[in-house]
């Protein structure tokens, strides 16, 4: 397990360079979106329309923050379920979107496509909205401030905390964490045993 | 006839609301730090001391354990011999939620309707359900669920002949399907019997229940004990990303059902587990 910084944007060989289980702290600026504002990305897309940000070397952190608490540049900010937008990642990927925040597993889909393009698949710890929120220190609103907590941001972020879930060759924490229970001798047992 | 004023349970569920979103109850909070000395792997160590420390900060920062507020179960106990007055009890139930969440800078995490998805801009409404008994008692409990560990949960409707081991099979298969996504340590609510719709209401009353608390039936104790070990063998670990501490407890609850019935609710709630009660 190592621990590296990182600050955004990225080339394709920094991306290329980390390794599942890696242990990373990201500097500079990353962007907030999540269900909402992916399905106007990819309507842009499809309509020949300019994105509201260039993906080329960015990362986009799955959060829909609470509102800024007076005195706060932010509210808790977590990350969210990333396989609600799976089906939008692969364009973005072609885009040159070199990684992704969020927590869960991904589709084979988007690990194709991060392989191909070279990108990185990075889980934030889930539920720890005001531990991540310090580690954000500016907001910028960027489109469809109509979405509310929907809204895409750009955040400015300092040391924040994640763990390479998927890497740019497809190894994936979450199937080694399956496999590791699929071999287990007492797989049988986990279904069959009595108290 | 004991009177109960619309205001009186406006202001209570608004201070429940407050409570719940800043403060994750004790027994979890307990439940964490004993899952944290347990557990081997050293990142689900690092990862569990996050979300205690998180859950600090929380409180002293006044600001929301998880960004995801939440759609706001609320059950309401009562008695058959309260009146209520001043209004509508499911409107005083909801502008309880609107203040509460506007006051505390919480987000707005529901859309009107399931299919157009427009917000509706105060978290309204909730999901409320009311459980009337003989007396003149009045409780309310609120439990704001967010989505992650909500889109997890599954129902299935078993044959009788399949019994405890398929009760057994469903509940680990559901907590394996979920994965990193309802963010573990999980407290694991299963619902038994009844009909479609009962399975589910006990799966959630189960998750009503602190963890540190076994059901009172010798047998349910035992299965719940049980199926905590089954599913922390699964080394899902906190946030799925390996370790012991998948989950927290399994909470059990039944009902009386068909002959031909056997249906089984399994809904998960996280790490951030929040709840809040007060009486009236
Ligand atoms: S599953 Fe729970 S802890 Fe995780 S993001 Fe949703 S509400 Fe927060």
């Amino acid at each position: 397990m190592v621990t590296r910084r990182l600050t955004t944007p990225l080339t394709e060989d920094e991306v290329r360079s980390l390794k599942v289980g890696d242990e990373i702290l990201i500097d500079g600026y990353i962007y907030a979106a999540r269900d909402a504002a992916h399905k106007r990305m990819i309507t842009s897309i499809e309509q020949g329309q300019q994105l509201p940000f260039d993906p080329q070397g960015q990362m986009i952190y799955y959060v829909g923050p609470c509102p800024a608490p007076p005195g706060k540049v932010i509210g808790s900010a977590g990350p969210t379920t990333s396989g609600r937008m799976d089906a939008y990642t692969p364009p973005l990927l072609e885009r040159g979107l070199r990684g992704m925040i969020g927590k869960g597993d991904r589709s084979q889909a988007v690990v194709d496509a991060m392989k191909k393009h070279g990108a990185v698949y990075l889980a934030a710890v889930g539920g720890a909205g005001v531990y991540l929120a310090e580690r954000i220190v500016s907001v910028d609103p960027v489109a469809y401030p109509e979405l509310g907590p929907e809204a895409l941001l750009r955040l400015e972020v300092r040391s924040f905390p994640c763990v390479v879930a998927i890497d740019c060759e497809g190894k994936n924490i979450y199937e080694q964490v399956r496999r590791k229970l699929d071999v287990s001798p007492n797989k049988e047992e986990l279904y069959d045993e009595k108290p | 006839m004991r009177e109960i004023h619309c205001e009186q349970i406006k202001a209570a569920v608004k201070d429940c609301v407050l409570k719940a979103n800043l403060e994750l109850p004790g027994d979890i909070v307990i439940a964490l730090q004993e899952a944290a000395e347990k557990e081997e792997s050293p990142r689900a160590r690092s990862l569990m001391k996050i979300m205690l420390d998180n859950a600090e900060m929380a409180i002293q920062q006044q600001m929301a354990v998880c960004q995801d507020t939440g759609l706001v179960a609320v059950t309401i106990c009562m008695g058959q011999d309260v009146h209520i007055v001043g209004g509508d009890i499911s409107e005083a139930v909801n502008a309880g939620i609107r203040d509460g969440y506007r006051e505390g800078w919480f987000r707005q995490s529901v859309v009107s309707d399931p299919l157009e998805r427009i917000n509706s801009g105060d978290n309204t409404p909730a999901v409320i359900h009311y459980e009337v008994s003989a007396g003149d008692h009045f409780s309310i409990t609120v439990f704001p669920k967010g989505a992650g560990s909500e889109n997890m949960g599954q129902l299935t409707m078993l044959k009788p002949s399949q019994g405890l081991e398929g009760v057994r099979e469903f509940v680990v298969k559901v907590v394996k399907e979920a994965g990193g996504n309802a963010c573990p340590p999980l407290v694991v609510g299963v619902g038994i019997g009844g009909n479609m719709e009962m399975a589910a209401y006990m799966a959630k009353k189960a998750l009503l229940r602190p963890v540190d608390r076994r059901h009172p039936k010798n047998e349910l104790a035992a299965l719940e004990i049980e199926l905590l070990g089954l599913v922390n063998q699964l080394g899902l670990g906190p946030q799925g990303l390996g370790g012991e501490s998948t989950a927290l407890a399994v909470n059990i609850e039944t009902y009386p059902t068909h002959i031909a019935c056997l249906p089984v609710a399994v809904s998960l709630s996280c790490h951030a587990t929040r709840r809040s009660s007060c009486e009236l």
